[in-house]
């Protein structure tokens, strides 16, 4: 029973999916705190366009992303993204806007294929790896190259 | 198990920090001139009890420094030696050195002897004494109390102490050598532990040790108290001493040897020479004559047999505590007679009153939930308003108290954190000592508005940019002996610091009467390493902020103190990432001033809520002057893009804030528009474009540091009552920075911050 277990634990990966800009992309769940809907965020000045601003989440001041912006998406109208992914890394935390969340997935390591070369694709740097799941491509976020530099401001 | 001890351990550790610090301050005050014997008592006192609890901890190294420092300290308390100015110097060094053992027995390091030998030889040789068989006897390990009747050992074999023969040589030893003792000086002492004095670890067998250091002591063990052995209680003690020393110390070098155990034991010091009142003690001759008899009944094999006076023999077995308690109010009383009242005096600033020790973990999880509660009572407040009911109701009065109450909670929980912020001061001693010697310059340490109370978390962030513009003003600023002197200074190099409130911050000072900037080279040096280019015209502050530029430092040579790199611009931000500000005013040949103006709380602060371009903000309240509507008279355009406001007579540049920050883009016209009035610690003004004032309340604040970075312009965050977040201005930063409005403001170099 455990032998097993363990088995699956190290030949796959689970992965929260997500739809933004019209594409699926996916981050690992062990990064994922919670999920929450959209909230009015209050703009940080000089911020960069793609920092929405930061929101209250239980007394904590959280950063909030506008991922398709950060990917260099087309965005939508605001309404439509009303998906709030709070994610944690390297004891940072930030909430990611997307479209919408669309599904758990279990991926054996093995079919996760590293992006090809594209230098025209401004977007890549943020692929970690891609994989196929019933036709649809799914892309793996790298998420320390999502989050912008910490002190980035501080000149 | 370990814990206990480990617990006991901690305290011993604090305790030491607080002795570190009252010796620092005797210290502090020899070097001002004061040679009063209680100052003097002080240092001894510190450095004996520092001694004593390592002692019993095992710390052989402390003991044997601390040792060493406490007998030179003897040396100047008996009056055999006066301290120069050199000589407090070593004293200095050896309490830093002290200190560091303290630490480094803490932290389970190991400080090699290279490293305090020499100082320790220096010591030696400024007060001129030898001190070697006593560190050897400090070593002994104290033996487990079981003789029996007659048996020698007493206590160990310690030489100089009359050994317990059999109780009838003891009598006759005594009776032979009394002529010579009353001629002699010295005590007799009674001393009679309660069980108190055990509990809280104390070892009689210490104390007659450090008893025998002050000259030759004879020890009789009284056993009468001691119960029948089904009646014993093995927890209590029993047991009391008579002593007999025969010293040329006073009598408070005895008493000092029983200063841990004040209050936790009977004791009786009598002179010989006086004559005795008490019933009890004393009376020797006949007492112990007496004795023979009781000695032969064998008592409690783990018990020390020895000599009693009658007083004391009657008392029946089964009840020796009711003696005890009946005596001890009596002998207390007596004992504090002849103490002279200075004695207390002296020790009262190292223990003032009753203190908690409390893990700051706890306080700040208190500190957390306050400022939830503050919040949560913002929240509520909103909703009555929202809710309609009238402002007279007892909802609305009820919640004004909570109010009330929210805030002076808040207010005694930011008491807690408080701390004089002397320790980081004496630390700072510290670092000019040595930096002074290391560098050759004659430095003194001036410091003022050492009980200024600042937030515990602040004084720790706040060593290490202090040591470096300490360094620095040690290196840099000060000029060597000789350049003084060619100057016609006095040769000493003078270095204040000081701190102060004002105005809901706190304002610390480094001074130093040095050299000054010399603008004229920093200005070279700043265009050499490319930061500025040689035709930007700069005035003088704009100069002097290139100190804080990254990677600029001025010294030609690099020391060993500082010219590393990491500069003015660390000490800066760090000062920046406390809420603070850090300003230079140099004036040359005469010195530069460093001022570092601190929030007092990290957690709470008074802001007025505005809105500018549909954003809400807090505008901290001790930085608005005044707030006013804009008449048509008030402004005046100054060229294209930028309007000044005339109010009393002076101009004062208008600034859009919702502009600034990038939220809408400049009015068309800010007639009748409110404005705040921004005071600066520099003395400049400014005037704030916001959209309307909302209210004004305290807000908790939230750093932005930790989940996003440093943002231009703002301070922090805050939670309002309807839960949505609203950022804290920072005005100074928003002002130093501002653009003005729109037009470009020809600004040579953009200064760090």
């Amino acid at each position: 029973m455990t032998d097993t277990e363990k088995q699956t634990d190290t030949s796959s990966i689970e992965l929260l999916s997500f739809r933004v800009g019209g594409q699926d992309y996916s981050v690992d769940i062990m990064s994922v705190r919670e999920i929450r809907g959209a909230a009015k965020a209050t703009s940080l000045p000089h911020a960069p366009p793609f920092v929405k601003g930061v929101i209250n989440l239980r007394g904590t001041v959280l950063p909030i992303l506008d991922l398709s912006a950060r990917l260099g998406l087309k965005t939508g109208d605001d309404t439509e993204r009303n998906v709030i992914i709070v994610v944690d890394i390297g004891g940072r935390t930030a909430g990611l806007m997307v479209d919408a969340v669309s599904d758990i997935l279990a991926i054996p390591t093995e079919e996760m294929q590293a992006p090809p070369d594209l230098a025209a694709d401004h977007a890549q740097t943020f692929v970690s790896s891609l994989t196929i799941v019933d036709g649809r491509m799914i892309r793996i976020l790298d998420l320390d190259a999502v989050m912008p530099p910490q002190g980035e401001e501080a000149a | 198990m370990s814990d206990p001890m480990a617990e006991i351990r901690a305290s011993f550790f604090i305790e030491c920090e607080e002795l570190l610090e009252s010796l620092q301050d005797g210290l502090n005050l020899m070097d001002n001139g004061d040679s009063d014997s209680e100052t003097i008592n002080v240092v001894f006192r510190a450095v004996h009890s520092i001694k004593g609890g390592a002692g019993a901890f095992g710390l052989d190294d402390l003991v044997h420094f601390a040792h060493r420092f406490e007998t030179a300290m003897d040396e100047v308390r008996a009056g055999r030696f006066v301290p120069d100015t050199e000589a407090i110097r070593v004293f200095f060094s050896c309490a830093d050195l002290l200190g560091d053992l303290i630490r480094a027995a803490r932290d389970g390091h190991v400080i090699p002897p290279e490293k305090t030998s020499p100082i320790l030889d220096l010591l030696d040789k400024l007060v001129g004494c030898e001190e070697e068989e006593d560190e050897e006897e400090l070593e002994f390990t104290p033996a487990a109390l079981s003789f029996d009747l007659g048996d020698t050992a007493g206590l160990p074999d310690i030489p100089g102490l009359p050994s317990l023969e059999g109780v009838p040589d003891l009598a006759e030893t005594d009776l032979d050598s009394d002529p010579k003792l009353v001629a002699a000086k010295g005590f007799d002492i009674t001393f009679k532990p309660e069980t108190a004095l055990y509990t809280s670890g104390n070892e009689p067998l210490y104390l007659l040790r450090a008893l025998r250091d002050l000259g030759d002591l004879e020890v009789e063990c009284l056993t009468s108290q001691i119960p029948a052995l089904d009646a014993l209680d093995p927890d209590l003690g029993h047991l009391s001493w008579k002593l007999r020393i025969i010293t040329e110390e006073p009598i408070e070098s005895v008493r000092e040897v029983f200063e841990f155990v004040d209050g936790l034991c009977t004791l009786d010091i009598t002179p010989l020479a006086t004559p005795v009142d008490f019933s009890a003690p004393d009376d020797d001759g006949p007492s112990i004559a007496d004795l023979p008899n009781e000695f032969n009944t064998p008592t409690s094999p783990s018990e020390v047999p020895a000599p009693d006076n009658s007083a004391v023999s009657t008392t029946e077995p089964g009840e020796p505590n009711k003696e005890i308690t009946k005596e001890s109010p009596k002998q207390t009383t007596a004992k504090e007679t002849p103490k002279p009242a200075s004695n207390k005096a002296s020790s009262a600033p190292t223990q003032p009153r009753a203190t908690v020790r409390v893990d700051l973990e706890r306080i700040d999880r208190l500190v957390n939930l306050v400022g939830e509660l503050v919040i949560n009572q913002a929240m509520l407040s909103q909703s009555v308003t929202e809710a309609g009911i009238a402002p007279n109701s007892p909802v609305s009065t009820g919640l004004e108290e909570f109010l009330q109450l929210t805030r002076d909670i808040q207010e005694s929980v930011m008491m807690i954190r408080a701390q004089p912020i002397k320790s980081l001061f004496q630390r700072m001693g510290r670092i000019v000592r040595e930096s002074s010697s290391s560098v050759g310059k004659e430095v003194r340490l001036h410091t003022a508005g050492e009980n200024t109370e600042v937030d515990k978390t602040v004084i720790e962030r706040l060593a290490d940019p202090l040591t470096h513009m300490i360094r620095n003003a040690v290196d840099h600023g000060l000029e060597t002996p000789e350049k003084r002197e060619a100057a016609g200074k006095p040769r000493e190099g003078r270095v204040t610091m000081t701190a102060q409130h004002r105005s809901g911050r706190i304002l610390i000072e480094i001074a130093d009467d040095g050299a000054g900037i010399n603008r004229e080279r920093v200005r070279e040096k700043a265009i050499e390493k490319g930061l500025i280019t040689a035709e930007m015209q700069l005035n003088d502050a704009d100069i002097d902020g290139l100190l804080f530029m990254p990677g600029f430092s001025t010294a030609s040579e690099i020391s060993n103190l500082s010219g590393r790199g990491v500069g003015m611009d660390v000490v800066k931000s760090s000062i920046q990432s406390l809420g603070g500000r850090i300003t230079i005013t140099s004036v040359e040949g005469e010195g530069t001033t460093f001022s570092i103006s601190l929030p007092l709380t990290l957690a709470v602060l008074d802001g007025m809520v505005v809105r500018v371009g549909g954003e809400t903000l807090v505008v901290p309240l001790n930085a608005i002057l005044e707030t006013l509507t804009l008449t048509d008279d008030d402004l005046k355009a100054l060229g294209p893009e930028t309007h000044v406001v005339q109010i009393r007579g002076g101009f004062i540049p208008l600034l859009d804030l919702g502009a600034e920050l990038g939220y809408r883009p400049p009015q068309d016209s800010y007639v009748g528009g409110i404005v705040l009035l921004i005071g600066q610690e520099d003395g400049n003004r400014a005037a704030l474009a916001v959209d309307a004032i909302e209210d004004q309340r305290q807000v908790v604040i939230k750093g932005l540091e930790g989940s996003y970075g440093r943002v231009p312009g703002i301070a922090a965050a805050t939670i309002l009552g309807d839960g949505q977040i609203a950022l804290i201005l920072d005005p100074t930063d928003l002002v130093s920075q501002a653009s003005g409005k729109t037009k470009k403001r020809n600004l040579p170099v953009q200064l760090a911050g």
